[in-house]
């Protein structure tokens, strides 16, 4: 019984022509006749979509706004027709596009139940028989001889939402009903959501709720640019969608300084026997990385360290840790290190200090402080480490002090 | 079959019923007289013409209750320009529920239609009380009157379909339409009696328009016998079944073109 489709999809596409200016009068439609003008341009907004939806699932179809989710609804609705493509459809099919479609701010609670239920599809003596359970689901019992103009938007919502849980169709269409309505609204759309799959029906929604998505959906479709670009496990796919939010990854720009400051400066002072030459931070969803190239100009013999602190905006230090690089560098030796650390960052503006000391003394080589700032954008999704995890990793290149 | 089968269901039955319910209740909406009006407007435009045309300009002399034969022929004439106006607006008024719900368009265009069928019943009582006080004998021919009634909402319905899917791409459409039915109101012998005319051919000629040919038919049936109609004009031939041959093509085309469209109302309102 699982097996059976009850929705086919296939290869689906839809282009809708867009009138260049106001058209849609016969002079415009002459005019552009005479000149051989197209009126409109193509915009394809399905390309080549097919699925199948199976008895009982629970669909979500998610993307972003304007991916040609809403066409797709409307498609299977049979409200739109495919360009091309064919779509077949096992049983009754009823679409929730907008909750209180047809509603008539003129006309009375009472009447416009009537109106809306045929809508739906139900006659007007079956809708005689649910008329009070419509009206007590919708906690509007003193109200429904008042034009519905004197409704409140959430006694309307209401109302509409009691007639369509009547609906009594084998699939149901929902776009984006969860956008509206308060928490206790909500709730009752959760509600609902669970009766239709505790009755097994085959449910397709549209929404950007990926709670809803996981909470729900037995499976779930990611559509960009008309294109199905995920399919299958709506956890991976609410992923997927969030994921489409990232902008791409800004470099950081390099921090190059080939030559040591000849005078030092509050921001940057030591002996200078090793000096950084490049900074840079690279980041991804997880870690930060601080590239760094150090330069020796001077042989140091003794236990020399680098160390990192991460400061905020405000300047105030965050975290930060040190790492050993060697106890005998010899002059001329070039340094790459990166270090890594988790990224546990809030969304802002970071700066970096770095210093590099003979750990003894106590004596500084080189310290930098404010040596580059990094942005983070998007903050992790589930900051659970507490630590860092810092971590280095040390490439040491020693140039012959002959080549100099 | 199957097609047919749908067209009939239960649900589109009913749906029907509230949308023109729905109409209905809107139409005289916050008027304090209300459906009273149905009755009140046709009365007082018949008082006006009947003060102008009768009284006045004397254009009915030698036509036996010229009065009544005037008011049904506005009556009949209404009912056509009021279903073809109401209907050429009605699938691009409901957008609403065209972009966002899946019903038969033509549901939309017949609630309309059926919205000026009642109308026109409306209508009718006012005529028959004329034609009681004007003490017109009703006589056997009253029988054709549903069929000819019939052919008006064919005819009508024709060009509603034709109308209101066109309306959804070019919105002229409406302002062609108010000047082609001040055109045809002019046409049709609705204010001035067919015998009015003295050119047989002319006369032939604006009997060979559908409208025309109806309400000369209906006069016919239910007024006078005096009226001029086609049958005695082209005296039998084939003349006789061009207005019939309009209507029958009219509808077909309409019909044809309203359902090419209905696909792509929803994207193109």
């Amino acid at each position: 019984m699982k097996e059976k489709a009850v929705i086919y999809v296939g290869n689906v596409s839809k282009a809708f022509k867009l009138p260049h200016e106001k058209q849609g009068s016969l002079k415009s439609v002459i005019v552009n006749f005479w000149r051989h003008k197209k009126g409109y341009e193509i915009q394809d907004v399905l390309k080549d979509v097919s699925f199948e939806v199976k008895e009982g699932e629970f669909l979500g179809i998610v993307g972003r706004n304007g991916s040609g989710k809403s066409t797709l609804l409307k498609i299977l609705s049979g409200i739109y027709s495919p360009t091309s493509g064919d779509v077949r459809i096992e049983g009754r099919l009823t679409p929730f596009i907008e909750l209180g479609v047809g509603f008539s701010p003129e006309l009375t609670g009472r009447e416009n139940i009537y109106l809306n239920g045929s809508l739906l599809g139900f006659t007007r003596k079956q809708m005689q028989n649910m008329y009070d359970d419509i009206v007590e689901f919708a906690e509007l019992e003193r109200f429904m001889d008042q034009k519905l103009k004197n409704y409140s938007s959430g006694m309307q919502v209401r109302l509409a939402f009691s007639i369509a849980i009547r609906a009594q169709s084998d699939i149901l269409v929902l776009d984006e009903v969860l956008a509206v309505g308060d928490e206790a609204f909500q709730r009752k759309c959760y509600d609902y959501f669970y009766s239709l799959k505790r009755n097994n029906k085959t449910v397709i929604i549209v929404t950007h709720d990926m709670a809803a998505v996981e909470n729900f959906c037995t499976r779930a479709i990611l559509i960009e640019g008309g294109k199905i670009l995920k399919a299958g496990d709506p956890r991976n796919v609410a992923q997927s969608y969030k994921e489409l939010f990232l902008p791409p990854e800004q470099e950081q720009p390099e921090e190059v300084f080939e030559e040591p400051p000849v005078l030092e400066t509050p921001k940057r002072w030591g002996t200078k026997k090793i000096i950084f030459k490049k900074v840079k931070v690279t980041k991804n969803q997880k870690n930060i990385t601080i590239h760094l190239q150090m330069d020796t100009k001077e042989q140091v013999k003794s236990q020399t360290t680098l160390a990192y602190t991460v400061k905020s905006a405000d300047g105030s230090s965050l975290f930060g840790d040190s790492f050993e690089i060697g106890n005998d560098i010899s002059d001329g030796t070039e340094i790459d290190a990166a270090i890594t650390f988790s990224n546990i960052l809030s969304k802002g503006e970071y700066y970096i200090d770095i210093s590099v000391r003979d750990v003894l003394s106590g004596i500084y080589y080189d310290f930098w402080s404010d040596c580059t700032s990094f942005d983070v954008i998007h903050a992790p999704e589930n900051a659970l480490h507490i630590l860092t995890n810092s971590k280095i990793t040390i490439e040491t290149q020693a140039i012959p002090a002959t080549s100099k | 079959m199957n097609r047919i089968k749908t067209v009939f269901s239960k649900q589109n039955h009913a749906l029907l019923g509230e949308l023109v319910r729905t109409d209905f209740k809107l139409r005289y909406q916050g008027s304090i007289l209300g459906y009273a009006w149905s009755l009140l407007r046709p009365l007082f435009i018949f008082a006006i013409l009947y003060v102008v045309f009768v009284k006045f300009l004397k254009l009915g002399n030698g036509i036996p209750h010229y009065p009544v034969y005037l008011l049904f022929g506005i009556v009949v004439w209404n009912f056509f320009a009021e279903m073809t106006v109401q209907s050429l607006g009605s699938i691009v008024g409901r957008g609403d529920l065209i972009r966002k719900v899946k019903i038969p368009r033509w549901i939309i265009v017949i609630s309309t239609s059926i919205s000026a069928l009642i109308n026109l019943m409306l209508n009718m009582i006012v005529i028959a009380i004329f034609m009681i006080f004007g003490h017109v004998a009703v006589s056997l021919s009253i029988i054709y009157l549903p069929l000819i009634i019939i052919e008006v909402y064919l005819l009508a319905l024709g060009i509603a379909l034709f109308l209101s899917a066109a309306f959804v791409k070019y919105r002229d459409i409406n302002y062609i339409w108010e000047v082609v039915l001040q055109a045809g109101f002019y046409a049709t012998p609705i204010i001035y009696p067919l015998s009015r005319i003295t050119s047989i051919t002319l006369q032939k000629i604006i009997l060979l328009n559908p409208m025309a040919q109806a309400l000369q038919d209906a006069r016919y049936s239910l007024i006078t016998h005096a009226t001029i109609t086609p049958q005695k004009i082209f005296k039998g031939g084939p003349y006789d079944y061009i207005p019939y041959l309009v209507v029958g093509i009219i509808l077909i085309v309409g019909t044809v073109y309203f359902n090419s469209q209905a696909k792509s109302f929803a994207e193109n309102i």
